[in-house]
């Protein structure tokens, strides 16, 4: 067994993805859904629900998610973790996963996540605190975070706000490739200027869907891998970086932890950037898509911003980013990280429909959580690829 | 042992705005920890920050009624430190990354509030 960079590159593999009730899921709770996409993910990776000895979760409106979901599904699993990374959480439990399963502590991991934010709203009180260095100068949380941001790629880099308008014209452009996303209605880059501005230079149509949505992926060894229902999609690398957690103790506004996690997770897989054929990048606001484009290696650093230009990462553009039509269009439950394995699942196993990426090999997931502060980048290839 | 957040905002209530300065390295912390970040140097000690700063990124919360939109700023002091502040006394739409600005300390609803102005 060789270990390429601290990880098992092509040692283990998704063998089941799922998504379930995306768009409105009313009249049950988040641990359903999960429940429910759970499932389905066994379902499609032929595996039984007995099978499962590993539970990675990252529950809503509930600190001890793990718990609660070990118990609802009536498993008794060896590792079970609900880490608090934000919408980045998923992507580190492949890493987790992959490590455990690599170590022979666990044979078989589930990574589910349900939430309906919009059918049934949350209560009051949410998982995290204001920050007392920052909730006096009432900056909306998280928009204002990104904001500022933004506001200084734009200073520095000359991005426009026509650019960050085409990272939401470009996922709407592939939303309508995917029966799936919840929002298909035609968006221009006119439109988004034109919509409510809502913390400069981001205007509400720069901003991710609040909508419901749930999502599984199920994880084994290689070997048993190939004895699964469908093809085996293999991990080959997957880092992850904490640079702070509020927007003013970000080291560099222009330049995520995915600097850090890009390099890392290709060393791993043994690829380049260039050699990646479907991107999925969190897509919490139009800034962040141009961030980690920048950080991961697509684009040299400040030219992100024309890099998405006349449809560059739309449907016929130079590089497939988003393919399901992103958070910005398709489905943004809170935390949004395990969608984007599933898409890029789907793309290098060809059941991507209208919108699949010819002879796709090689996949690309890039987390976020927090404001900026957590970036997890796994890199996913086909047999073919490794 | 220091209580950094309590004995912060007493010296904003006295009108003085404090950062804190490893006695060793000479660089200067905020916001206000028991030890320094990344060494982990527990010889932080107060001084009064100069006040000086230069805007590093803005953004304008909007409202509806635009009397109401706000800004928010990130401020690079003199000394070093970055922190989220708000630039009084001036438009919203007229804070520019770059413009230097200097502290003031507001009383907003009873509470002693760190800003800036226009230097």
């Amino acid at each position: 067994m060789t270990m390429a960079n601290g990880f098992p590159r092509a040692r283990t593999a998704i063998v089941g993805a799922a998504t379930f009730g995306i768009g409105r899921c009313p009249g049950v709770s988040a641990v359903d859904m999960a429940a429910k996409a759970s499932l389905l993910a066994l379902a499609d990776a032929g595996l039984s629900l007995s099978q499962v000895d590993a539970l990675y979760t990252s529950a809503p409106y509930e600190a001890l998610g793990g718990l609660e979901l070990a118990e609802y599904l009536g498993i008794t699993p060896r590792v079970t973790d609900c880490n608090r990374t934000g919408g980045s959480a998923f992507e580190v439990y492949v890493q987790q996963a992959a490590l455990a399963l690599e170590a022979g502590l666990i044979d078989c991991a589930l990574i589910a996540y349900g939430s309906n934010p919009a059918s049934n709203p949350p209560p009051g009180v949410g998982m995290t605190r204001q920050s007392p260095w920052e909730a006096a100068y009432r900056p909306l949380a998280p928009i204002s975070s990104y904001a500022l941001a933004a506001s200084r790629h734009m200073h520095l880099y000359g991005t426009t706000r026509e650019q960050l308008a085409e990272v939401a014209v470009a996922a709407r452009r592939w939303a309508q490739l995917n029966p799936e996303a919840a929002v298909r209605d035609p968006l221009t880059v006119e439109d988004v200027l034109k919509a409510r501005m809502v913390s400069d230079p981001l205007t509400a149509r720069d901003c991710c869907l609040f909508n419901d949505g749930a999502a599984a992926v199920v994880m084994v060894r290689a070997e048993r891998a190939r004895d699964c229902a469908k093809a085996p999609i293999y991990v080959l690398g997957a880092a992850h970086a904490v640079t702070h957690r509020e927007i003013s103790s970000m080291p560099d506004l222009t330049v995520t932890g995915a600097a850090l996690t890009g390099p890392q997770a290709f060393a791993q897989a043994a690829v380049t950037p260039a050699e990646i054929d479907v991107v999925m990048l969190y897509d919490a606001f139009t800034i962040t898509p141009i961030l980690f484009l920048e950080d991961l290696g697509f684009c040299p650093k400040g030219e992100g911003g024309r890099f998405v230009s006349g449809g560059g990462i739309a449907p016929g553009g130079a590089l497939a980013v988003n393919t399901n039509g992103g958070g910005l269009s398709c489905v943004h439950p809170g935390m949004y990280g395990l969608f984007l394995l599933v898409e890029a699942t789907r793309q290098l196993r060809g059941e991507a429909g209208a919108r699949q990426v010819k002879d796709a090999k090689l996949g690309l997931a890039h987390g976020n959580g927090g404001v900026l502060s957590s970036q997890a980048t796994v890199v996913l290839g086909t047999g073919d690829a490794i | 042992m220091i209580q950094p957040e309590t004995e912060w905002r007493a010296h904003l209530a006295d009108g003085r705005f404090m950062v804190q300065r490893s006695r060793s390295s000479g660089s200067h912390v905020f916001y206000p920890r028991v030890a320094e970040p990344g060494t982990g140097t527990e010889d932080l000690e107060w001084v009064e920050a100069s006040g000086e700063g230069i805007v590093h990124a803005v953004t304008v919360v909007r409202k509806k009624d635009p009397a109401d939109s706000y800004n928010v700023v990130l401020v690079d002091l003199a000394e070093g430190p970055r922190l989220m502040s708000k630039v009084d006394g001036v438009a919203p739409d007229e804070v520019t990354i770059g413009m230097p600005v200097r502290a003031r300390i507001l009383l907003e609803g009873g509470e002693p509030l760190l800003v800036f102005e226009p230097a």
